[in-house]
């Protein structure tokens, strides 16, 4: 039982690596503010929360299985949050999202 | 393999910093900065684990928390232009 708990729990946090790698490099390879804001916000809730339940199978049961669960409520309260809260204000700032690229002057970055 | 969760949130947050240095817009460092702020707390607690010593886990809920506060006073500023009164102004927007 505790062999399963622990392969289970190295497979989550491989793959929240994996997400967290995914979602650095679309930060910086997509063409658009709102492209990379999804790259970010998808692998900030998913990645964040695979890795602390990995961390959480390691710990076993305590007060650190606990404190890794109020930080998983935290960032999936917040997160999401936060990035609605940069794609309103990136849309009140004047920012328009990028629709076609081959009608659109180069004009973005 | 706490080696490898560690190495691979250093290179997540090594390519979030490159994007806040180069982001052409302000809104792609904020985004930078959100994403560096979240894969710090990640990093705080795998590396209480790799330590073996995961009493660092509440340095990492109160970063959780203050990096929210700090993003959104952050949008807040650059979207009102202060931080004291809500939206009397009106942001001009101009390119650059």
């Amino acid at each position: 039982m505790a062999m399963i708990v622990d392969v289970l729990s190295w497979v989550f946090l491989l793959t929240g690596s994996f997400l967290g790698i995914s979602g650095g490099f679309g930060m910086l390879r997509f063409p658009d503010f709102f492209t990379r804001l999804h790259a970010a916000g998808v692998t900030d809730t998913l990645c964040a929360a695979l890795i602390l339940l990995g961390l959480m199978m390691q710990a076993g049961w305590g007060l650190v299985a606990v404190k890794l669960l109020f930080i998983i409520l935290f960032l999936s309260f917040t997160s999401p949050v936060a990035a609605h809260a940069l794609a309103r204000a990136a849309l009140h700032g004047g920012l328009k999202p990028l629709l076609n690229r081959a009608e659109e002057d180069p004009s973005k970055s | 393999m706490f080696v490898a969760a560690t190495l691979a949130i250093l290179v997540t947050m090594g390519l979030a910093l490159i994007r806040a240095l180069r982001g052409p817009t302000v809104y792609d460092r904020i985004l930078a900065v959100n994403m560096f702020g979240t894969k710090t707390v990640l990093f705080i607690a795998v590396f209480g684990f790799l330590t073996g010593r995961p009493d660092f886990l509440d340095i990492a809920l109160v970063y959780a928390l203050i990096n929210f506060i700090g993003i959104v006073a952050v949008l807040k500023f650059f979207e009102y232009g202060g931080l004291g009164h809500a939206a009397k102004t009106s942001y001009e927007k101009e390119d650059g």
